[in-house]
């Protein structure tokens, strides 16, 4: 086991944690927001830069500062290094900074966009960003696109997290979906325009972080927060059938992964319980499922608003295992 | 004149075929290397001539050689970044084109070296015909006995593979070269771990410089220590320096370590000063990426000491008033270019070929590119200089790889050092689109 001192708190983890899930494991606002990273995807991360934290003394054994910022989500923790996060004002700079970088490009049309309630760059920007623009040019637009016929692609909101890639690429048996060109002309894209025909496709609508990978199925029927989340559980062939069901009265508005506080989708008996797309687009009627009860959301978001309050001693129990 | 070690052969009709390259004492080190040396004496010795990269960051390469993990049973692999695409470096493709046989026999003495059995050159694929020339002279090695199983019956194998690149200045980033070469798409890779861990194929691997490797040549040849005698301080050495810009002499010079500035600037034996008699403006030392210098210190350090031809005299004064010796392309400017022109050109390039995979560089690149736009065009406001030095402190340092940092310098240095032109831009912006700057013209917009 290593220590780790992040923002005055002393941690202990495993050799060869982030310094992000380190953070995690200290939970509250000491944990840098992360846009790319998703720990349920293999080599996911280090690409947003909105994780980006000062490290004050890089180990026991070197403890010099490192010079430059460092992506906390792909950075391992060593003995005795001391992180700077919500102690450091440049940190703040530099996230308000990214936040402004990822923002320039974006549309900003939340009042008519799905994700908006559980969008991760809304809190990112409601926390990091700046009032007003001083990007003066003309922003990057593309048409929107069906991938599929039950996913919507809105590239203009795009962020190029990649986790969408990351999803078609091990979850998928055949990947046609990727990223091209480069620059900020990149553009998420399927192989020429083909939909991603595979069982657990659906999944890159639940790892979005923002709006651009939309469920057809829910477009435009209802806020988040207006529905209420229930945890239900369905017999499925295809996968463990442990979904949140988002219902306002007794209608079934949509079907996610049951997500975590930081927007990733639950590991349930050791393994992450993604959903098949049929739980997904096809399950819309609640005699297809057995309710347990009201789902738990935990956000930092307008999504938590009105919802049921959660004792933060047992979810930092759920969180650590202790 | 100064000593030559890369270039000595290199206008030798003949010298890119094997037989006449042989006649002129090519691979020598091969011989020498395999028969009398140990890998290790070999990397002791590129360690004792001081070699530092030359492919623009100067790291010594047999600091990087010795990072080197050697596993058991898992294979090394010897890649060498041909991928030159730096705006103002064209070296390596002159030693290339001219010289092959150098490359060739560079790879196969640092292989040895480093125990690899199987190297790539990474060309870049504007490189086609430079390509065609290296394949040549592979075959040509092949067939006698200089790759292959068994080299020279000491029981080496080697196989050298050329591979093309797409045409992407990102994938002369080694981890996105590596990339590359695996077939995907050119992105960077997060680092740690770094490619001396787990690089090409998830094995140790060493990307070196076209420059860097043909160097091990003549530090074989003649022992590291002759190497280090050449050149001031930590620059020892010769290197390449691809002149171009407002010269009378522009072109591949190769030069020892510690030449003064204003001697290669402004002697006939080098690049013989500036064309049409006009004054010096401005210079950038090092490739595009580098920070510009103007006129002032060029061939002075801002203490009044003579700037010298090396990785330290360059750097002095660090980025407020010192640039790098970079990649060696040296880029002069006369007193009738546009540093606005200039600094937007540089960073178009940029902004096309940012990977678009780290939000700073994908976003702020083409942010910076459309302001300076803007003020080429006279449509600039005053705020929009400010606007750009914040931009580029955002970008630098906070990106995956170096090209967030090597877009952002160039904006930075013409800020700081040519504020005033970019301001008349501001006031004056119908004259700054009607103005003829040298050889381009506002009726030739670069689009």
């Amino acid at each position: 086991m290593v220590k780790v001192i992040i923002d005055d708190i002393e941690v202990e983890v495993e050799p060869g944690t982030t310094i992000l899930n380190a953070a995690r494991m200290i939970g509250g606002d000491v944990v840098p927001p992360a846009m790319c990273y998703y720990s349920k995807l293999q080599g996911s991360g280090g690409k947003c830069r909105t994780c980006l934290v000062e490290v004050a003394a890089g180990s026991a054994a070197d403890p010099r500062p490192m010079p430059k910022l460092v992506a906390s989500c792909s950075t391992p923790v060593m003995d005795g290094m001391i992180v700077k996060n919500k102690t450091s004002e440049r940190v703040y700079d530099n996230r308000a900074a990214v936040t402004e970088f990822l923002l320039i490009n974006h549309p900003l049309d939340c009042p008519i966009c799905d994700q908006a309630g559980e969008c991760h760059l809304q809190d990112l920007g409601f926390e990091h960003g700046k009032e007003g623009t001083r990007y003066e040019e003309k922003r990057r637009t593309f048409d929107p696109i069906d991938i599929g016929d039950k996913i919507k692609l809105h590239m203009n909101r795009c962020i190029l997290c990649y986790r969408c890639v990351y999803v078609a690429n091990q979850l998928t048996d055949k990947r046609v979906h990727g990223v091209m060109h480069r620059g900020d002309h990149a553009e998420i894209s399927t192989y020429i325009e083909q939909a991603i025909d595979n069982d657990f496709s659906g999944n890159v609508i639940d790892v979005c972080p923002v709006g651009a990978l939309t469920d057809k199925t829910f477009r435009f029927k209802s806020r988040v927060w207006f529905l209420k989340p229930m945890e239900a559980s369905c017999e499925c062939t295809k996968c463990a059938g442990k979904a949140v069901v988002w219902m306002f009265g007794d209608e079934i508005y949509r079907v996610t992964g049951r997500k975590d506080r930081y927007g990733e989708i639950e590991d349930i008996d050791g393994k992450t319980a993604w959903i098949c797309n049929e739980c997904r687009f096809d399950k819309k009627d609640k005699s297809m499922w057995n309710i347990a009860g009201p789902r738990v959301i935990n956000r930092h978001s307008v999504i938590s608003q009105n919802q049921y309050l959660v004792d933060e001693r047992i979810e930092s129990k759920k969180l650590t295992g202790k | 004149m100064g000593r030559k070690l890369l270039l000595e052969h290199a206008n030798v009709p003949g010298i890119e075929t094997f037989e006449v390259y042989r006649r002129n004492g090519g691979y020598r080190s091969v011989e020498k290397a395999l028969k009398t040396m140990s890998p290790q004496n070999v990397v002791e010795e590129v360690q004792a001539s001081g070699l530092r990269g030359r492919g623009g960051a100067g790291f010594p390469t047999g600091m990087k050689w010795s990072f080197l993990a050697k596993p058991e049973g898992v294979p090394r692999y010897l890649l060498c970044n041909a991928d030159e695409s730096e705006p103002g470096t064209f070296k390596d493709r002159y030693l290339m084109e001219k010289i092959p046989h150098l490359l060739i026999e560079g790879m196969i003495t640092s292989s040895y070296a480093l125990g690899c059995n199987q190297s790539y050159i990474y060309i870049r694929g504007e490189y086609m015909w430079v390509l065609e020339i290296v394949e040549k002279a592979i075959a040509e090695a092949y067939a006698n006995g200089f790759l292959g199983k068994n080299i020279l019956g000491s029981g080496y194998d080697l196989d050298l593979a050329i591979c093309p690149g797409g045409g992407a200045y990102i994938c002369g980033e080694e981890t996105a070269l590596i990339e590359s070469l695996e077939g995907k798409r050119g992105n960077p890779r997060i680092k740690p771990p770094f490619p001396a861990v787990k690089g090409l194929w998830g094995c140790p691997t060493v990307v070196n410089n076209v420059e860097s490797i043909a160097a091990v040549v003549p530090i074989v040849n003649d022992g590291g220590a002759e190497y280090a005698k050449i050149g001031i301080g930590k620059s020892t050495g010769t290197k390449l320096i691809s002149a171009c810009g407002n010269l009378v002499k522009p072109g591949v010079y190769e030069i020892e370590l510690g030449l003064s500035v204003e001697e290669f600037i402004y002697s006939d034996e080098w690049c013989g000063g500036i064309a049409n008699g006009k004054k010096i403006k401005a210079c950038v030392p090092g490739g595009s990426s580098v920070p510009i210098l103007p006129a002032n210190l060029i061939t002075k350090t801002a203490e009044g000491t003579d700037r010298l031809m090396t990785y330290e005299s360059l750097a002095e004064g660090g980025f407020a008033s010192g640039s790098m010796l970079g990649s060696g392309g040296f880029i002069v400017f006369d007193e009738d270019q546009c540093i606005v022109r200039n600094t937007w050109n540089f960073a178009r390039f940029y902004a096309h070929e940012s990977c678009g995979q780290c939000s700073p560089c994908r976003e702020g690149t083409g942010w910076m590119e459309k302001v300076l736009r803007r003020l080429e065009y006279g449509q600039g406001h005053m705020h929009d200089i400010d606007l750009l030095a914040e931009i580029n402190k955002k970008i630098e340092g906070n990106t995956i790889c170096p090209l967030g940092d090597a877009a952002a310098w160039p904006v930075a240095a013409a800020i700081r050092h040519f504020r005033e032109e970019f301001e008349w831009h501001v006031t004056h912006p119908d004259e700054a689109v009607k103005r003829n700057f040298g050889i381009a013209s506002s009726h030739m917009p670069l689009v």
